[in-house]
């Protein structure tokens, strides 16, 4: 089973998000870089952008597919991780860590809630994931 | 393989000052380009061609040309793509003098059997798919979708309605979002059901005032028929909802039933699959796009008329989304269908579904036990099966196809649809013997024991092929798309 750390909250489409006092870091989960293979190129909105929880916010493209990013929660972007750009595979190698890929400065702070513990987002795979 | 020296690249056969020509004297006097020409229009230095020997040029395309893996050489098959026979009696008639050097800019009076060809054509289709008007303008599948949402959105503002959202099964093929994109709507994924069809509670949940169309594939990319589909166009129209038919999948249906008669109001045709039109190596492709008679207004000008004996360009069509390609559509590509459709006729054509439809569950039937099936039951001319079994031997899709290279055979789709965990999609056609499909298969459940027993085989695959395993991670990264010349 793919690793899903207890301290993150997570989507049914496989990102992860993580309160950092009145921000939330985002990036993709260790299955969802698993079930990609490697990944190519990763496309980012710039700092100051608007996401809205459940939308998409960006594409990761690997040599298997192109998916959408869809966002945890809605907010502006307030950090991109420029250095996907040049090095997509950190999104492989440290998905958790190294491998984020922007942080949101939440607007409406319900929608934490409405996110997938660690137990439920393992049940999630547990049944397929998706 | 052994290596050749006419492996290399035409720019590394090049040797300064070798030459394929002679000619005569200059007989008149030369001019001077730079005196000639506006300075800017003048390049600085020669273009760096090969410089080669016109033996140098045969045997180096020669041999590419063997390397050329095709349906004339192999079975090939790449599921959704319908990869099908050519036949040569299509080639023979799209070289007919009258076709291949008619001027595109003729005369209408001069090009009376082209319009005749384009109209008859038209028509035939529009019967096939059960709908009121064709344009056989689009280059390719995907810009017969764009056609088709473009006149959706022009049927909807004529109405005075500006909806904003097309809805797209998360099955679909990648170029459904794509057109719809480039049409300006935005593009909201619908969720299937894990055996691939439609859900109807969250499809009626996402339908509203907002949605201009749904766009589905019928079969739909796991090779199987949406049973419920004539409900799906229903609901659709209940909200004012225009459904659109992604053709790829045509070759299942034919003579069997119709689009038009399911309740859409456009597909489009992609006459490089279903109609045996050469596909891949750039084609080209053309991809027709049928419509109902309330999008007809708007359909791509020029449309082929015919007024008693007569066939004519009609321009005059306010409505009309405009132009789409250069001149006609690829017209060599349009004789080819025509001559393809009026070989079968109608019984020949429901024959190809129906052995299409054969095939491809003779193949699941055979492999259904070493493999794991994405759907059970049934499928219609596609198979999809899931390598996911082999995966926790450590043997993955891609292993899979590129051991069969080694078997002599072409590999069928890899991971697509997207909702099936390391799918392989098989597509037979219509053509291929059983001898053939029990060939394939044979290789298939080899594969399926050397994964148990002998997976360094698998892993090491291909070794026969011209080149090994490519690094296509490396490749994705760091493309590098342009011969240069070393220092």
């Amino acid at each position: 089973m793919a690793d899903v750390p207890k301290d993150l909250k997570y989507t049914r489409e496989h990102e992860w998000a993580k309160q950092e006092s009145d921000r939330v870091r985002v990036g993709i989960t260790a299955y969802a870089q698993d079930q990609l293979g490697d990944v190519v190129f990763v496309e980012l909105p710039k700092v100051g952008a608007k996401v809205t929880a459940a939308k998409n916010f960006g594409v990761v493209e690997s040599v298997k597919a192109v998916s959408d990013l869809f966002a945890p929660v809605s907010g502006e972007v307030v950090e991109v991780n420029g250095e996907l750009l040049q090095k997509p595979e950190t999104v492989n190698q440290d998905p958790y860590g190294k491998g984020w890929m922007i942080v949101v400065k939440p607007a409406n702070k319900a929608e934490w809630d409405q996110l997938l513990t660690a137990q439920q987002y393992e049940e999630y795979l547990a049944q397929g994931g998706h | 393989m052994t290596t050749n020296v006419y492996d290399k690249l035409i720019f590394e056969l090049s040797s300064p000052g070798r030459v394929a020509w002679s000619l005569p004297e200059m007989d008149v006097p030369e001019g001077d380009a730079r005196k000639l020409l506006p300075e800017k229009h003048v390049r600085k230095d020669a273009p760096a061609l090969p410089e080669v020997s016109e033996f140098d040029i045969v045997r180096h395309y020669s041999r590419l040309s063997r390397m050329n893996y095709g349906l004339d050489t192999h079975f090939y098959p790449l599921g959704s793509c319908t990869m099908k026979y050519n036949p040569k009696l299509n080639e023979d008639m799209a070289r007919l003098a009258g076709f291949a050097r008619l001027h595109p800019l003729a005369a209408e009076a001069l090009a009376q059997g082209a319009l005749q060809v384009m109209h008859e054509l038209a028509q035939d289709l529009a019967e096939i798919a059960g709908m009121d008007a064709v344009s056989l303008q689009p280059a390719a599948g995907a810009q017969g979708e764009l056609a088709g949402v473009l006149m959706i959105r022009a049927y909807h503002l004529s109405r005075g309605e500006k909806r904003t959202k097309v809805l797209v099964p998360d099955s679909a093929h990648g170029t459904n979002p794509a057109s719809t994109a480039i049409a300006g709507y935005e593009v909201v994924e619908v969720k299937s059901l894990p055996n691939g069809e439609v859900d109807l509670d969250v499809l009626t949940r996402t339908l509203d005032t907002d949605v201009a169309a749904f766009m589905i594939t019928v079969p739909n990319t796991l090779g199987m028929f949406e049973p419920r589909i004539v409900e799906i166009t229903e609901l659709c129209h209940a909200s004012g909802v225009q459904v659109y038919m992604d053709g790829a999948n045509l070759n299942a249906i034919l003579g069997i039933t119709r689009p038009g008669d399911l309740g859409f109001d456009v597909c489009h045709f992609n006459l490089h699959k279903t109609f045996t039109t050469p596909h891949g190596g750039g084609g080209p492709g053309a991809g027709p796009v049928g419509v109902k008679a309330h999008l007809e207004p708007f359909l791509p000008v020029p449309v082929v008329t015919k007024d008693g004996d007569a066939y004519a360009l009609d321009w005059k069509r306010p409505s009309s989304i405009g132009k789409l390609q250069a001149f006609w559509g690829n017209f060599g590509m349009l004789v080819r269908a025509y001559t393809y459709i009026r070989t079968m006729g109608p019984d020949g054509l429901r024959s190809v579904s129906d052995n299409a439809i054969l095939n491809a569950n003779y193949i699941m039937k055979r492999l259904e036990t070493d493999y794991d099936v994405a759907v059970p039951g049934p499928c219609m001319h596609e198979c999809v099966l899931s390598a996911r079994r082999q995966k926790k031997l450590g043997i993955t899709a891609t292993d899979i196809a590129k051991r069969l290279l080694d078997l002599g055979f072409y590999a069928p789709s890899t991971y697509f649809p997207l909702i099936v965990e390391e799918a392989l999609m098989i597509e037979p056609t219509e053509t291929e013997a059983k001898e053939t499909l029990d060939q394939f298969c044979d290789a298939m459940i080899q594969i399926a024991r050397e994964a148990e027993t002998n997976p360094a085989v698998i892993h090491d695959a291909p070794v026969t092929t011209p080149v090994r395993r490519l690094d296509q991670t490396k490749a994705a990264r760091e493309p590098n798309l342009r011969w240069t010349r070393r220092a």
